[in-house]
Order: C-alpha cells, then structure tokens, then sequence
C-alpha cells in the first residue's frame, strides 16, 4: 500500500493506482473530460489537475496519469487547480461552445463568459474517440493528423476507411459533437441555465472549504444569482 | 584549414577548397601544404574563413579570386595578405592571428576544443588530439559506479535546456535492475537561431559517439540512438561515417578495444517536428509512433524506449562527458559558478556584429557576451534586448546586461537557458512583434495533446496578433498575462511549461509598448505594417526616381523632376523607398496621420 495525504487526509492507494483513482476511491471529486475507465488515460484536457507538492515548489499535474506516490501531498481543489480548470473549461467552450457536456461543467465551475472569439467547431480534441476506436472497438480507423493548430481527427488521408465497420462508438463517448446544450442561446452563448456554483470561499480560503471536498455539491457557498 | 560548417560550405567554401587545392598544385606545392576541411569555427559572420597553420593566420570573406593572391603571397613568398585579415569594426589595423581577435579571445573551448583543428571526417585526426582516451580509461579502469560518481561530482548538467544533473539522471538509470538499457543522444535541434548541436555534430562527431560509449559502460546499455533532425544533413553524414570509422577500429561494436564491452549505436532520422525535441515525444518517435509527450513520472530513466530504462542526453551533454572523465571531475567543476559548472555554447544571433557559435565558461554576464565577444550591435545603433532559451525563454532588457548567465540566474529574470539560442535585438525591434513572431512558432509546433498548450498559444497568439494590428482592447493585457501563467501552470511538457515566457518576459519588461499598441495604435519602434504608413514630404522630395525604382509593387507616382507620392492602397509598407531615398525626403507616420502632398 503506498501512503500520502490528500486534502490533508491520509489515503492509501493501491500499487499501479493513480491520484484520479485514489482520489475517487475515497470519494472526492476530481472533474474529467478525456478520462474515460475503459480506456488508456491520456491527461489531454487538463481538467483534472491537481496541486503537488509543499511549500514553493508546488506544480499542476493531471490526476489521471500521474501514479500514487509515497509521502505525496496533494491538493484537489486550491486557487491555483480552480484557476486552471476554468481556463480550460473556457478554451474549449470558446471551440464548441454547442457541446452540452461543457456547458453543464461551466455552470458548475462558475464560467460565466467566454473572452476569446467562438470557433464552433465540434471537437476538443479530447482523443476519446481515437482511443474507443483502437483499444475497445480494435478498429484503429481514425487516429490524429497534424499538429498544433492545424490538429485533427481524422480517417488517414480524410477517405472512407475500410477499417470503418460504422459502430458509432466514436460518436457514442464523444463529449462535444452529440449531445446539445437546451438553452435559451445555445447556440451562439453560455446559457448558464444549470448554474449551481459559484463558491465564494475561495476568495476567503487558499482552498474550497467544502464539507466532505465534495466541490460545489453542498451548496452552502452558492452565490445569490442575479 | 578551410572551415566546412555549415555557415561557410553556404558561403561556397568548398568552391575556395577546390580553388585552393588547385593553385597549391599549379605552384607545386602539394607536399608541403595540406588543404583540410575542418568543423565550424564559430565566427560565422566572416565566412569563408581559411586558417594557414602553423602561422595561425586568420583569413575571412574569402573569395575565388582571392585564392590565387593568397597562394602566391602567403605560401609561395611568406607574406601574410593584410586585406584578408580580420579588421575590428572602427579599427584600421587587421588583427593577423586568431588566438588576438576579440570573438576568440574570450571563449573558452571545451566542447568545440577541435573546431577548426581537425578534419571531422577523418578518425585519426581526432584520435591524435587525445580522442578516445577518456573511452579506453573508462572501459578499462573503472567501474560503472566509478563513472558515475565522477559526472555526478563534476557537477555536470544536461545542456538540453532543463538543467537535470546528468550524473543523477544516470545513477536512476543504472540501479535499475531491468535489461536491456538504451541511450539515446538528443540531437533534435529546433530553436529558431540555434545551432550549438548541428556545429558539434558536425565538428566532432567523434567526442558525442565517445561520450555515449562512456554513458553505456556507465549504466550498461548496449544498445545506443543518435537522433538527429533530417534538415542536418552534413550532421548525419558526418555521424553516419563517424559510425562506420569507430566500428571499423573497433571502437564500437562488440568487445570494444578487447575490454569485453558490447556497444553499438544506430542513427534515427527526425521528421521536423520541435517538439520532438522533448525526451518523452522523442523516445516516442524513435519506436515510430507520432512524436507526443506523455506525463512523467514514470522516468525514462525508469521506463522509456519500449518501456526499458533509458538515458537520454543532449548532443552537447554527451560531447562534454569524455573530457570530464580525462581530465577529471575537479578540473571540470572549477570552472563555472557555484551550481552551474563548466562551459556552455550559445549561438550569438541578431543585430549583432559577430554572429557565430561560442563557447564560454558559465557565469559569465551578457555584456561580456554582447560586447566583448559578439563586438556590440552594428551601425550604432542601441541595444534593446536579447532572447534566450529559444521560443520558450524569454527576452531580457538592456538592465540586465550584467546578469551572470547560468541556470538559476536565467530562470528568476524569466528566461530560460534553454538549448543556448541567444538572439540580440536592436531598438528597431517590436517587442510586441517578437512575441508575436515565437507565439506563432509555437502554436504551429505545440504537438496538441493538452488543451493549455495547444489552445493558449492560438489564444495568446490571436490576442498579440490584434494588438500588432490595432485592434487591441482594454482588458487584453490582463487577460494575456492570465493566459500565459496557466499555460505555463497546466500544460503538460516543456513546450507547454515555457510557452507563456515570450509574452510574459515582454509584457515584463516592454509593458510600456503593449500600451503604446493597444492606447495610441502606435508602434514605437515602427515595426508593426498596420499601424505605420509611409508619405513622401513634398518639400525635401527631389524627383530623383530612385523610390519608384525600389518599390516592388508599383506603389509610386511621379515622374523625373517632380515630387513623387505613394498610392496607399498599394503599398505594403516594406519600407524599401526610405532606404532608397537620400534626401531623407520619405517618413514614417502613425497609420491616421494625414497625408502631407
């Protein structure tokens, strides 16, 4: 059993466990994107980063690929985790503002607006289709071209694949391109019709003081909404 | 000595090679004189650059017809040629020798010990200069821990860019239990304005594939990769007959030198991608899968290539390894500062007089580098920043000259060493343009894994790219800075890790010019084509024609005599009629200015 304190509390992982599994098995919550259980972690979308280490030398790290590590000490919600997973949360809203599953994580994080110009695009390239298609489905028909801003996911040489058996897994666990936000503007705006969050202990308290590290669930800190 | 990096070969020096060879054998002398192609001599600037030994005389700008003049008088007659030589800029006298000019006299030659001294091609020539000593005296006396403890204790740390004590990186590699261990050399060089790896690979491939034999016996590898970008093909060349020459003498392959050590070394061929560069994404594309980082721990100390302990090592890191194991850990750690030992070579880029490759012991402070070795900036004009670290370090102002340069320093004024690319700036430099320059740099070369890399260099990139056009808002800087620090937070890599230190640097110390954009729409150093326009001031104006002669796209009026002016929807702001002009009769002006006719 490897030893380490999470929150201030001490845990105990399993060999071969990472910071995203302990932190589960103890029930606290760590939001994901490009997590999924059946499937390699990737630590993409960075939603899951979380604070390592004491004193100065703290770093951010993505919970899901880093392993457990003996006298570790982490933090799963500080200022600096919180500031990080809303800027990403409005990056890739400012790339597929349409997607319901990012919509819904804004009004839990409190992004109320995005400030870069909208893309509406479809995809965040979270590579959760790629990885479906190769390791559950063994199709391996799609996988990404590019890289930087001209990155995609595509079929090689963007034909018709033969590897393609039409499965649907792809679009089955993608994130961004089904499901679509309801809202009043969805389309071109954040709706925040499901805004539950916006805790206003972090601008008392280095980190979120919820009861049982269950972010944003309790509700004692909700703002009053206008 | 007829230098054949890669700075001269482009000036045409194997054609003065030829050339010499030639007019050595019309005079018959040819078993008196040897014409020999040697490795980059740093002083890039003056190519082609022909040494004559034993004398030592420098000789630069070469031309063709130079040769024959230069055979005649110097080998023939004994008559060093004065108008070859090197003339300090506002001096009148040439300096004949090289070991005086002010660009060598300050360096301190470690790694590049036989630049321009032996022929890169030729075995012998760096065996005859001490080469493979420090191979044999490893092989045979002494213990891998022994090694180990001797880099450890030189205080040696890779030259890659991060810093990692390379003696710690090998004592991981070498408790691990598992077989078999590989090394690789990381010779993925992709800085814009950097070419410390290129100059050593191709001036003495022999003491990185020395140092990596060191490195296997170390940590019992037998197996070794030098990685090498396709754009370096002198590199791979002279690596690829390094290779061949030290198998041939049985220096690598299987029991080396009759020691019993087994070591072999395979050329990897990289495909232009900067963040290859990386060690994760770079054991990657060595197994042949696209070149994406992944998160450490685990180490490839621990689990690398094909998941097998693995050291990887810049080109630099490994050069320097044989000279620390034949001279010893003491010498080595003698030189330098208290946590930055020996010397590091930084390709001096820019608005600089000497442009070229130097080595110089750490510590040293930017002045000395910028004016002591680099000669200051060209036409007087007035230094305003230099770059360090490549895309991800970041750019240091005139107030810093004095700044030692070594990792900590570098890192806590918001630079990095980074590989060792040091880029001067003049003050006709836009800050904003610079850093809009490396944000698309490194938007186009973030491999786009993570969400802080990828889509923040685009977003930081978009942001600057407004400002340079005039379309900066209130509120911008703001949210640049809070961009920068997250990517900087968040990503993934090294890549991702520095990306906000272009924009932070500049937003640190050239905030005032960012206001300048966004505030008044001007670009003081008057950089920035969209918020600049040219006119033609009608009353120094002489219709001399020589501005609608230079302008390339056809954007001037008027004819012989009569005061010319620029159609504004033509031009394209390059400038070239100013510099045509010599009445000083065209001006720049903020882009709403009114025309004066």
């Amino acid at each position: 059993m490897i030893t380490f304190r999470m929150n201030g509390l001490e845990v105990k992982a399993e060999e071969g466990w990472t910071l995203l599994d302990t932190a589960r098995f103890y029930g606290l919550e760590i939001p994901t994107l490009c997590y999924n259980e059946g499937l390699t972690p990737f630590g993409g979308c960075r939603l899951c980063v979380v604070e390592i280490g004491e004193g100065l030398r703290t770093k951010l790290v993505s919970a899901c690929t880093y392993p457990a590590e003996e006298g570790l000490v982490v933090r799963t919600d500080s200022k600096r985790v919180w500031a990080s997973r809303r800027m990403m949360i409005e990056l890739m809203l400012a790339m597929a503002p349409g997607s319901k599953v990012l919509q819904d994580m804004a009004s839990q994080f409190g992004v109320t607006r995005i400030r870069f110009t909208p893309r509406n695009e479809e995809c965040v390239l979270c590579g959760l289709c790629v990885r479906m298609c190769a390791e559950q489905m063994d199709g391996k028909a799609i996988g990404f071209q590019q890289r930087g801003h001209k990155r995609k996911i595509s079929t090689p040489f963007d034909m018709r694949s033969e590897e393609c058996r039409l499965c649907g897994a792809c679009m089955y666990i993608c994130p961004a391109c089904q499901l679509r936000c309801q809202g009043p503007n969805a389309e071109t705006a954040l709706c925040n019709g499901c805004l539950t969050m916006d805790p206003s202990c972090l601008d008392h308290y280095e980190d979120l003081q919820c009861w049982m590290y269950d972010a944003g669930r309790c509700g004692t800190c909700v703002r009053e909404k206008t | 000595m007829v230098c054949a990096g890669t700075g001269c070969v482009s000036c045409g020096s194997f054609k003065i090679k030829e050339a010499l060879e030639k007019e050595v054998k019309k005079r018959n002398l040819q078993d008196e004189v040897q014409v020999v192609a040697t490795g980059c001599n740093g002083f890039c600037e003056r190519g082609p650059i022909v040494m004559v030994q034993p004398d030592g005389i420098f000789y630069q700008l070469l031309k063709v017809e130079d040769v024959a003049h230069l055979v005649e008088e110097h080998l023939l007659k004994g008559r060093p040629v004065k108008k070859l030589m090197y003339v300090p800029p506002a001096e009148k006298q040439p300096v004949p020798k090289m070991k005086d000019i002010e660009f060598f006299k300050h360096q301190r030659l470690i790694v590049l010990r036989n630049r321009g001294r032996i022929d890169p091609e030729k075995i012998e020539e760096y065996i005859a200069f001490d080469g493979y000593e420090a191979m044999a005296k490893a092989l045979s006396e002494m213990t891998p821990a022994a090694i180990i403890d001797e880099i450890l204790f030189s205080g040696l740390r890779g030259r890659g860019g991060a810093g990692f004590p390379t003696g710690k990186k090998w004592a991981a590699c070498a408790k691990e239990k598992r077989s078999p261990k590989y090394l690789i050399c990381n010779g993925d060089e992709g800085d814009p304005g950097a070419f410390m790896d290129r100059s050593v690979l191709e001036a003495d491939p022999h003491a990185v594939l020395e140092g990596m034999v060191i490195g296997a016996k170390a940590i019992g590898a037998s197996k070794g990769f030098v990685y090498i970008r396709h754009e370096y093909p002198l590199a791979l060349k002279r690596v690829e007959i390094a290779i061949a020459q030290a198998r041939e003498n049985g220096l690598l392959g299987e029991d080396i030198l009759g020691t019993g050590f087994d070591f072999d070394l395979e050329i990897v061929q990289g495909a232009g991608a900067f963040v290859s560069g990386e060690e994760t994404a770079l054991i990657a594309s060595v197994e042949g899968q696209i070149a994406m980082p992944r998160q450490r721990p685990p180490f490839p100390a621990q689990k690398g290539l094909w998941g097998q302990p693995t050291v990887i090592n810049n080109v630099e890191t490994w050069a320097t390894v044989p000279n620390i194991i034949r001279r010893g850990s003491e010498w080595f750690s003698s030189l330098g500062t208290e946590s930055s030992k020996g010397t590091k070579i930084f390709s001096l880029v820019g608005k600089i007089n000497n442009t070229g490759l130097v080595e110089v012991p750490m510590g040293i402070t930017l002045r000395d580098i910028v004016y002591g070795i680099g000669g200051g900036i060209p036409d007087n004009h007035e230094f305003k920043a230099v770059q360090i670290g490549g895309p991800s370090g970041g750019c240091l102002p005139a107030k810093l000259l004095d700044l030692p340069v070594d990792y900590e320093s570098l890192t806590a004024a918001g630079a990095m060493m980074g590989s060792g690319g040091m880029i001067v700036m003049d003050d006709k430099t836009c800050m904003v343009d610079i850093a809009k320059y490396f944000l698309n740099f490194l938007q186009d070369e973030s491999c786009g894994k993570c969400v802080s890399c990828r889509e923040g260099t685009q977003r930081m990139y978009e942001i600057v790219k407004d400002i340079t056009e005039g379309k900066g808002k209130e509120g911008d800087l703001a949210l640049l800075e809070e961009l920068a620090l997250i990517t900087k937070d968040a990503s993934l890599c090294g890549l991702g890790q520095t990306a906000g230190n272009p924009v932070l640097t500049t937003l640190r110390y050239f905030r005032h010019e960012y206001e300048a954009h966004i505030l008044d729409k001007r670009c003081p150093a008057g950089v920035c084509t969209k918020l600049i326009r040219y006119v033609v001031l009608s009353e120094k104006c002489t219709g001399c024609l020589s501005c609608k002669k230079a302008c390339p796209t056809e954007a001037i009026t008027g004819t012989l005599k009569e005061v010319h002016s620029i159609v504004q929807s033509k031009c394209i702001k390059c400038g070239a009629c100013r510099e045509a002009c010599r009445f000083e009769a065209i001006e720049q002006q903020r882009e709403e200015a009114i025309q004066i006719i």
